[in-house]
């Protein structure tokens, strides 16, 4: 997100879903798209029987590999000199679109400076692409009317994450494809309303809307709505709370958490067990008694989604009304009531009848969601985001005529190598993903007894040639050990990835894929770089 | 049978769809067919969703642990436990000295209020999610 803010104006998908459809050029990188976005795949089959040309950018052999016109196979961790490289050759070819980068970009001279000192051959041997693939990609992509962009977690979670957006926003506006319909740059959200957690201020440094906690200007607007004085200093970051960071003056003494799961979702475990044991005070709001919510001191229980009414935020900025379509089991309450509750008990009243009335405020303090009254949305499927009032009838792509930061900005970038490269004790890459049948932690999918038949084990995959040479036989009990830890998986012999590179889910607890993580992370977005880490496999006899 | 229009709730796709009620309990889901995105279709996770809702292991009643183990309490009792705990701790220790996580599987309005609860009245704007993760 903080890639396409500070290029852009604004971190969040540039078109709606279906616009993919009509494109012509689909660049598609670190998305395992069929397994982990079903929806959004079957819009770039749809493309492709349309005749569009697909390229996809992924270590692995993925289902959208196989289908791509050109996979760029590249060394995980490199996408930074693959771009640089194609905007190099999209320079030298004069497929650059001039007048788009004169009128609505800046900081491009640094740009070119860093692209002529491109070396197309050390690109080739860092990315391990060739030189002809990389130049036909750039082609495609650049020369095409309706080229846009999609990426997911496999391009932001590394330690230049940031850069790695950056890189991509950069390609799109050299040749200019932004700000119409069919091109853009998209990023895919992996979670039913983490637009929504991000755009209603879940965040250190943002009040709801993306308004800065360090503007006087919006804080006072915030204090007088809520009748308080807030704080102007940014909070800590998901990462510095769960593994305490900070110095002993500055660490943690209590938490709340609403309905997250770090025990299973952040790296290196052993830390963030170590962060949670070490509170005074820790309360979890969850559905289920999950690792996180067995170390509380007190736990809610809360509603699930079908339990309640209120708004989620999807992938394509898109505000859509869930109804209430039972009542929560036992005691359990939706989350609303228990925040009013305790607020209401720790002195500051706060009544509001119904969901409707919470979006009533959230509407006049958040100018991107002004027009977001729940009778707008109720019964049709609504609204996308900015809709600054009433009458505005949503936005289903961004930055037409203007970038939402006025000027879009080229960040040029160098290759940063992996936290953490492979050596001789610890010899191969391991990257970490979702599978189809289950989804993030567990928590809910893993109670599905449909998707537990289908996929009950945690699996690792391996290329038949590494396990050949180590003598290890499909189906096998193995054990991975980075430097951090260590924990067990079934072999899966799989020809979808590069020799040296491993992959797994991290959705079983009983495989804590996080023990093995680095907690090594972007700079700016504080993005883990969960996709990379050095490990080794054994046999368990 | 009911049909409650809803929101899938696992990925960003954000399939419309219908859950299918029958006496009190959600019983099969059908995709919207003018739905923007999910245009009739689903993908497996959510054909199926309605599987956890109603499982058994779903938490019923606030806990509180007591001689290190969780124990069953009343909502007045927990509720009255947490503010007075966090309360405490801001008192003693400073409003930056809570954390709070909010979530990327709860509706707008309840993280609205989540960080208006950490801003406004513990006073802190140690507020995150699992964005990165």
């Amino acid at each position: 997100m903080a890639g396409l803010a500070t290029t852009f104006g604004s971190g969040a998908m540039t078109n709606s879903i279906n616009e993919l459809s009509s494109a012509q050029v689909i660049l598609l990188s670190g998305s395992n798209t069929t397994e982990a976005h079903p929806q959004v795949a079957r819009r770039i089959y749809d493309a492709v029987d349309q005749g569009a040309r697909l390229i996809v950018i992924d270590p692995r052999q993925t289902a959208m590999a196989s289908l791509a016109h050109i996979h760029l196979q590249l060394r995980p961790g490199t996408d930074i000199p693959l771009l640089n490289g194609m905007m190099r050759c999209i320079l030298d070819e004069n497929l650059v679109d001039e007048l788009f980068v004169e009128m609505r970009t800046e900081n491009y001279i640094p740009l070119r400076d860093l692209l002529l000192t491109i070396d197309l051959n050390e690109v080739t041997a860092t990315t391990g692409v060739s030189i002809k693939d990389i130049a036909r990609a750039a082609r495609i992509y650049a020369r095409a009317q309706r080229s846009v962009i999609c990426y997911c977690l496999g391009v932001t979670q590394h330690i230049c994450g940031t850069a790695n957006v950056q890189s991509y926003a950069g390609l799109a506006m050299l040749t200019g494809h932004v700000e119409r319909e069919f091109t853009g740059v998209d990023p895919l959200r992996g979670q039913n309303n983490v637009q929504g957690a991000c755009d209603m201020g879940g965040l250190p440094a943002v009040l709801p809307g993306y308004q800065m906690v360090a503007d006087p200007v919006v804080r006072d607007k915030f204090d007088r709505a809520w009748g308080v004085c807030l704080s102007d200093k940014p909070g800590q970051t998901l990462l510095d709370m769960t593994h305490g960071a900070g110095s002993p003056g500055d660490k943690l003494r209590a938490m709340y958490i609403m309905g997250e799961n770090p025990m299973l979702s952040d790296p290196v475990l052993d830390q963030v067990e170590a962060t949670l044991d070490s509170l005074d005070f820790l309360v979890v709001a969850d559905l289920f008694l999950t690792e996180t919510a067995a170390r509380a001191d007190v736990v809610f229980p809360a509603a699930s989604f079908a339990e309640k009414n209120g708004t989620v935020t999807n992938s394509e900025r898109r505000v859509q009304y869930m109804n209430k379509a039972i009542d929560p089991p036992g005691a359990a309450r939706d989350d609303g009531w228990i925040i009013m509750e305790l607020s209401r008990r720790m002195g500051y009243a706060m009544e509001y009848e119904s969901s409707a009335e919470i979006m009533e405020e959230i509407c006049l303090l958040t100018p991107i969601y002004g027009g977001m009254y729940h009778d707008r949305l109720i019964d049709n499927w609504g609204l996308q985001w900015p809709c600054s009032d009433r009458a505005h009838p949503g936005t289903p792509f961004l930055h037409k005529f203007s970038f939402a930061r006025g000027r879009g900005r080229f960040q040029p970038a160098s290759h940063v190598p992996p936290a953490e490269p492979v050596d001789s004790a610890f010899p191969f890459l391991l990257i970490t993903g979702r599978s189809y049948h289950h989804y993030h932690t567990g928590t809910m999918s893993r109670c599905c007894p449909t998707l537990n038949r289908e996929h009950d084990k945690p699996f690792l995959d391996m290329h038949p040639d590494d396990a050949t040479r180590l003598n290890i036989p499909d189906g096998s009990r193995v054990q991975v050990t980075s430097r951090r830890g260590s924990c067990k998986f079934f072999l899966r012999y799989c020809q979808s990835l590069a020799p040296g590179d491993l992959y797994c889910d991290f959705h079983f607890h009983e495989a804590p894929v996080n023990v093995l993580t680095l907690s090594a992370r972007d700079p700016e977005a504080h993005c883990p770089e969960f996709k990379l880490c050095a490990v080794r496999v054994e046999e368990v006899i | 049978m009911d049909q409650v229009m809803s929101i899938c709730c696992y990925c960003g796709c954000g399939c419309g769809l219908y859950l299918q009620v029958e006496q009190g309990r959600v019983v099969g889901v059908m995709p919207s067919h003018n739905h923007p995105v999910s245009q009739g279709n689903l993908c497996v996770k959510g054909w199926h969703l309605h599987e956890f809702i109603h499982d058994p292991r779903r938490l019923t009643q606030p806990l509180i642990r007591r001689n290190g183990t969780l124990l069953p309490a009343s909502w007045d009792e927990a509720l009255d436990f947490t503010a007075q705990s966090l309360l405490a701790i801001k008192e003693q220790y400073g409003p930056d000295r809570i954390g709070v996580l909010a979530s990327a599987k709860c509706t707008n309005e309840e993280n609205y209020l989540l960080q208006k609860f950490t801003r406004a009245v513990l006073g802190t704007n140690n507020i995150d999610h699992c964005a990165r993760l």
